[in-house]
């Protein structure tokens, strides 16, 4: 007991600079992976977790960079294939806290198969998916969340890939805990970041950051002052779809149609609009699909906040329950008796 | 009637039929009844790639052949004595593996017009009737008619009541070789235990062909093979793929290390899984993975949390991993990877047996990449090797890679099996806590043998990154520094190379230096070049036969054994593998003999190609 409170009391201790690890950060200036890191490290002090329980990894691009400036354990694995490093690695040693730091590309294209599977076992552990709508560390090619018609080095005539919608993919693929954020908003990714580890399953939160260098302003209608309000919707639980630059927008839920209403003229009150819930799944699968182009006339508002939250089993914990239950009816494991197996004979 | 039994000291039995005939399952009962008697066997099943190949087709045969003796027995025997045929493709497929004046034992009901056309045989073409099957010695029945007979009371269906006549052939085999049924019915009741009506049909149908050879009187004589004298032990029959299986679940345990394994369903490996599923009390972990890379990397991931972490599939599955391979490499963790090869490339022969991966194990990766590769010789030394496998990968952090193939993977021996206490010990240890004092933590620091610490999560003062991209000599940061580069690809394989320190030197298996020829084998070869070295050494040819199972590296006076020797021949199942590794690093002129038709060599294969090289 005494040594537990001791942990506690160095846990206590930790701040975000005991986060930072001696590596020089080589990401590009003004890239939005800099803001992440900073929440990411300011937010592991407050987990109450010891530092050396805490495990990074991630697979292949810019954003992948990140476990080596995380003074924490960490891998920087290979491309696409964190997921299930991380799987593996949560089936061994459920102690450990474990977070997962992956791209556009890297998560949805080459580990895109990684991803659906882990999110249906839903292995407990947080995926950071930072998206950029870009391939950065390959110089600007488009990605599986580039929007149809981008114009990069790969795609001169511009792309002819539509594009995913991740989060929409997420619920498709059983996920517990979706979420989205963005690198431009700091104070809400860490009450995301915070619930995601509170969450005990797969928490896949979404990050719009922004790649200054090959697609600069991809977010900007969600990012820049003038349009933000109009744009984004703020989800909370229990609290009415609002959003507009002064509050004068609402959403309802007309049949299966989401619909804008004005809160302005008197027809709508905010108690007559759709209250956000996290637990019911057939929301979410239309709250992900809130993913019109902002700059479209009469677009729905892009949601940030937890879309869904569902308690369900976790892949290592059913494991160890099934190690546990053969245990108990085989007894104590005897090499010998295997290795003999049940029919021997004797040469003398 | 009492009759008297015929003194045999080896006999060939080959099962064949319809992949739905129970062929298989007769196969394995019909050892381990053998191997309970005391013969020394060995085995060899040959089955469809498909589950349900096309019914009563030659494509659709599938076959079981078991070579047993009182004498030490290496292979599943050449060409079979005794050919039990279901049906009439099966006959057609397998009567060439027949000695001549062998004996057939043949079921007529498979041998009806349809069962005719299906196997492809004209009208007018019945084996049966156009005499062809003279010289040959001859017993028919209609084993389906008298299955049924003896069914007559079962409530069972005709389908179900058909599928027993596996199990009037095992009888008669039985009664023909003097064997008791006891074996075969505990197995039946285990496996029929909730199904009373087929346990007692298939028990019925036993007996009844047991008792059908005793009073038939087919056989002027029964058949007695004495027990092999076999070194003094406790022994037991075991299959290649579950021997793997018990090597890894014995170095887990002696490591006192969790086991976990990753991996996706392939043939012919997937029996690995198998197994290990059946022996979770063992505290065994078996991830079904979403695919082949997958399978590794989970892998990765456990052993870098600190479980003996293994991986197995067959060539294209190892051929996925490729990229994990490096990353294991990089990371300098314990991984042990089986290759249970088959025949290749691409999808190529699924069920059938080559050594055709073993220069995609020992290069097969992108940069410099090193990584130790051993090779197992015979099914009972599919756990010798998998447990080396481990003792090397955790006590040298590296990746390791097992090979064993097909042909063994699935074949059968007896196994004089290990006491646990006799195991070599496995010597690990993870990384201690440090405290700040004691300075900055430096993963890839290394101790004589250039081997780095295991440090695993949850490990305080000891926080580090790893990763693919190359590291410094020491702190294990990314460094593109060139000097710094070179050092390490040198340094990881001058880490690989010093493992020769810590393995068993190379032995001659049988003939002296003093011989001169050398045949030099690896894998699976084994006992067909066993068999030949022995059966010349009767016929006054002298011939030296050594077995390599340590590949890289090699053994350390492999150069010095082979520098003794005038001809050096390398049996191999694929276009000349090894044999490019020899010349390569012994400037030796060895020459090839290879075979590439998805089966094993035969020994007069071998014998053939030894002759003709001394000849020359």
């Amino acid at each position: 007991m005494a040594e537990a409170k001791d942990i506690q009391e160095e846990v206590q201790k930790l701040t975000a600079k005991d986060f930072v690890s001696d590596q020089d950060i080589r990401w590009c200036p003004g890239c939005g992976d800099y803001s992440i890191l900073k929440q990411v490290q300011s937010v592991m002090p407050e987990l109450g977790i010891p530092k050396e329980d805490i495990v990074f990894i991630s697979g292949i691009g810019c954003s992948s960079r990140f476990p080596y400036y995380m003074n924490t354990f960490g891998m920087h694995s290979i491309h696409g294939r964190a997921t299930a490093i991380a799987s593996g690695l949560r089936a061994a040693r459920p102690d450990l806290s474990v977070w997962l730091i992956t791209g556009d590309g890297d998560s949805l294209s080459i580990g895109g198969n990684h991803l659906i599977h882990l999110l249906r076992r839903n292995f407990n552990l947080n995926i950071l998916l930072f998206n950029n709508q870009i391939y950065g560390l390959t110089k600007g090619q488009y990605s599986p969340t580039s929007e149809l018609g981008k114009k990069t080095k790969s795609t001169p005539m511009g792309s002819i890939d539509h594009p995913f919608n991740p989060l929409a993919l997420c619920m498709g693929a059983e996920s517990t805990f979706v979420a989205r954020a963005l690198d431009r908003e700091p104070k809400h990714l860490r009450n995301i970041l915070m619930r995601a580890e509170q969450h005990q399953g797969t928490s896949l939160v979404e990050i719009y950051q922004n790649c200054n260098i090959f697609n600069d302003g991809a977010f900007g209608g969600f990012t820049d002052k003038q349009t933000k309000k109009e744009n984004s919707l703020y989800l909370e639980h229990g609290q009415p779809l609002v959003f507009g630059a002064k509050e004068d927008k609402g959403v309802i839920l007309d049949g299966f149609e989401p619909r804008i209403v004005d809160l302005t003229n008197g027809e709508f009150a905010k108690e007559d609009l759709w209250i956000h819930d996290e637990k019911c799944r057939n929301k979410a699968n239309i709250l992900t699909r809130f993913f019109d182009d902002p700059s479209n006339e009469g677009a729905l508002p892009r949601p940030f906040g937890i879309f869904y939250q569902e308690e369900r089993f976790r892949y290592e914990e059913a494991l160890n329950e099934q190690l546990d239950t053969v245990k108990e009816l085989k007894g104590v494991p005897d090499l010998d008796k295997l290795l003999a197996g049940s029919n021997t004979w004797e040469v003398e | 009637m009492t009759q008297v039994s015929k003194k045999l000291e080896q006999v060939t039995v080959l099962f064949a039929g319809d992949s739905g005939d129970g062929i298989q399952l007769t196969g394995t009962q019909f050892t381990t009844n053998t191997a309970l008697y005391g013969n020394d066997l060995s085995t060899f099943p040959d089955f469809p790639a498909e589950i349900r190949a096309p019914l009563g087709t030659i494509a659709g045969v599938s076959g079981f052949q078991i070579h047993f003796g009182s004498v030490d027995v290496y292979t599943p025997g050449d060409r079979c004595d005794v050919l039990v045929v279901m049906n009439a493709a099966a006959l057609k497929k397998n009567l060439s593996r027949l000695k001549e004046r062998g004996t057939i034992i043949l079921n007529t009901s498979g041998f009806d017009k349809r069962n005719l056309r299906l196997a492809g045989i004209e009208e007018g073409q019945n084996p049966l009737l156009n005499h062809s099957l003279e010289g040959f010695k001859v017993h028919e029945f209609d084993i389906t008619k008298l299955t049924r007979e003896c069914l007559k009371e079962s409530s069972l269906g005709t389908k179900d009541r058909d599928r027993c006549k596996n199990m009037f052939v095992l009888g008669f085999v039985y009664w023909m070789y003097n064997r008791k049924l006891d074996s075969s019915i505990d197995f039946l009741k285990t496996k029929f235990a909730s199904k009373p009506e087929i346990l007692e049909a298939n028990v019925t149908v036993l007996k009844a062909g047991y008792h059908f050879a005793d009073t038939c009187e087919t056989f002027s004589n029964r058949f007695e093979v004495k027990p092999t004298k076999m070194p003094t032990g406790s022994y037991r029959n075991i299959i290649g793929n579950q021997a793997t299986a018990l090597g890894l679940i014995a170095a887990a345990h002696k490591s006192k290390l969790d086991l976990f394994y990753g991996g996706y369903p392939i043939t012919p490996a997937s029996d690995i899984l198998h197994e290990l599923a059946k022996h979770k009390n063992f505290g065994i972990k078996t991830f079904q993975a979403e695919d082949e890379i997958a399978g590794i990397c989970s892998a990765i991931g456990a052993s870098y949390g600190g479980d003996l972490a293994v991986t197995a599939s067959s060539g294209p599955g190892i051929a996925l991993k490729g990229e994990a391979l490096g990353l294991a490499l990089m990371l300098e963790i314990p991984l042990v990877i089986v290759n249970v090869q088959r025949g290749g490339p691409s999808t190529g022969l699924p069920t059938k047996t080559e050594q055709s991966d073993l220069l995609q194990a020992v290069y097969g990766r992108n940069g410099e990449a090193p990584i130790p590769v051993i090779a197992a010789a015979s099914p009972s030394d599919c756990f010798t090797m998998a447990y080396e496998a481990c003792r090397i990968a955790i006590e040298h952090m590296t990746p390791v890679f097992l090979l064993t193939d097909g042909y063994i993977a699935n074949g059968a021996e007896p196994w004089k099996y290990p006491n646990s206490s006799d195991l070599a010990d496995i010597k690990q240890s993870f990384t201690k806590e440090r405290t700040e004092e004691s300075g900055a933590y430096l993963p890839y620091k290394r101790d004589e043998k250039l081997v780095r610490e295991w440090a695993i999560p949850g490990t305080k003062g000891v926080e580090h990154r790893l990763g693919g991209l190359e590291k410094d000599k020491e702190s294990g940061n990314v460094s593109y520094e060139p000097e710094n580069h070179e050092y390490m690809v040198k340094i990881r394989a001058e880490k690989v190379d010093r493992i020769a320190d810590f393995i068993p030197k190379q032995e001659l298996d049988s003939g002296s230096e003093k011989s001169k020829l050398l045949v030099l084998g690896w894998g699976s070869t084994y006992g067909a070049i066993k068999t030949v070295v022995k059966e010349l050494a009767i016929e006054g040819v002298d011939v030296a036969h050594a077995h390599i199972k340590y590949i890289q590296p090699m053994p350390k006076n492999l150069g010095e054994i082979l520098a003794n020797f005038e001809l050096i021949l390398i049996p191999e199942m694929n276009n000349g593998q090894l044999i490019k590794l020899i010349r390569d690093q012994y400037l030796v002129d060895a020459k090839p003999l290879n075979k590439i038709k998805g089966v094993p060599f035969e020994a007069r294969e071998i014998k053939a190609g030894i002759l003709n090289m001394l000849k020359q």
